[in-house]
């Protein structure tokens, strides 16, 4: 094939295309896989028996709020990663911070218990549960997203695959904190914080391998 | 001096192309195909000077970063520098190759490398082993009629509609499919 026939060929009739912002798509997708996640988790856990009197305390808020400025600092990223030449520096502080703002918390929180309390903050009475459910709630979001992000165009595959699997860690976080019966900021930091971390890992190996277009 | 001239060229290249790639993706057909040939030229350059060793792939990638920035083209934004968006494309089209023929490389057979040492330089300057006709015939017929239609016999949407029995917008569907499908049988050689 001649390159100027492929030349040819590309501009004959070619339609107008607008720009578009790239987080709605991202957004729409994500939030299709986050219902889906939502469903599962109250099939197959339910939502926590108090729910009704949680919602009126600090804890029950907080463990929303931490995944959710997570899910918004991950679409802010996500938008420029799928942007070929978009500058991606300075994004990491969006993903950062919610992270570091709940450590900081955990730290007064232990810093204030007695000794003995300690672990229990930490450790709270689900922390097995936490982890993997978190992970496998955050299953179908990810192949959403991955879906998505096929169409559009990263050229930083590990990144887009480990921002992707934050994003979808997430929202599984945000489906789970409605089962959840934990209060400390503690066990938030740690358990949920790894739950994520899962996700996160298998897109940035996987990223590489089922992104390229 | 020099490196003052080659910065006034480089946004020059900026403006222009940019210019031409706005007009283009608002739907002026001239512009768009000044702004794709321009490209290739750049392109050619660009995968030549990173590619001394390997002068057969320099066309092919020239081929696919054009389609890739075609299909790709609603992720540029026109805050952004042209060059640069194009360039991460192009980058990426490379580092892709690169990986893919490390992987192809494991499975066939050595022989082949030490063969390319007489491989001609200037051999394969806009030609490759594609063919833009048998690469078509294997897409499904809803992608390859308004393809054929469209790109090649220069039909408009609602001819091509007419005579294919499609709608319009599944004749435009057609057309964005197909050449996406495209790309990815260029990359299976």
């Amino acid at each position: 094939m001649n390159t100027d026939d492929l030349v040819q060929f590309l501009a004959t009739h070619v339609e107008p295309a607008k720009s578009r912002r790239m987080w709605p798509r991202i957004a729409l997708t994500g939030g299709g896989g986050g219902l889906l996640a939502l469903g599962l988790m109250l099939v197959f856990q339910g939502l926590r028996p108090d729910v009704a009197s949680a919602v009126f305390t600090g804890p029950f808020w907080m463990k929303l709020a931490f995944p959710a400025l997570l899910v918004l600092g991950c679409l802010v990223a996500l938008n420029s990663i799928a942007r070929p030449g978009a500058p991606l520096s300075g994004l990491w502080r969006w993903l950062v911070a919610p992270v570091l703002a709940v450590w900081a918390v955990a730290g007064v929180e232990l810093y204030g218990a007695m000794p003995g309390d300690r672990s229990a903050l930490v450790m709270g009475v689900s922390w097995a549960a936490c982890v993997g459910s978190v992970a496998l709630l955050s299953l179908p979001v990810l192949v959403a997203l991955f879906w998505v992000m096929r169409q559009l165009a990263p050229t930083r595959l590990a990144v887009a695959g480990a921002c992707a699997g934050l994003l979808a860690g997430a929202v599984g976080a945000l489906a789970y904190a409605l089962h959840c019966p934990e209060t400390s900021a503690s066990f938030l930091g740690l358990w949920y914080v790894l739950g994520m971390a899962m996700p996160l890992a298998v897109g940035a190996l996987l990223g590489p391998r089922l992104l390229r277009w | 001096m020099e490196r003052i001239t080659t910065r006034m060229t480089s946004e020059d290249t900026e403006v222009r192309l940019k210019d031409l790639l706005v007009s283009g993706l608002a739907g002026d057909a001239l512009a768009y195909h000044t702004f794709l040939k321009g490209l290739s030229a750049h392109l050619r350059g660009f995968f030549q000077r990173r590619l001394t060793g390997l002068p057969d792939e320099v066309e092919d990638l020239v081929q696919e970063t054009l389609l890739a920035v075609h299909n790709k083209r609603e992720t540029y934004r026109q805050d952004m520098p042209a060059t640069s968006w194009i360039h991460a494309i192009a980058h990426y089209k490379l580092v892709d190759m690169f990986r893919r023929r490390s992987r192809s490389d494991a499975l066939n057979e050595p022989f082949d490398d030490a063969l390319e040492v007489f491989a001609s330089p200037e051999d394969s300057a806009t030609e490759t082993r594609h063919d833009l006709v048998r690469l078509l015939a294997l897409l499904p017929d809803r992608q390859r009629l308004p393809i054929l239609h469209v790109k090649l016999e220069g039909l408009s949407v609602a001819e091509t509609a007419k005579l294919t029995g499609l709608s319009e917008p599944a004749v435009k569907i057609g057309v964005h499919r197909g050449l996406i499908a495209l790309a990815v049988k260029l990359k299976e050689r």
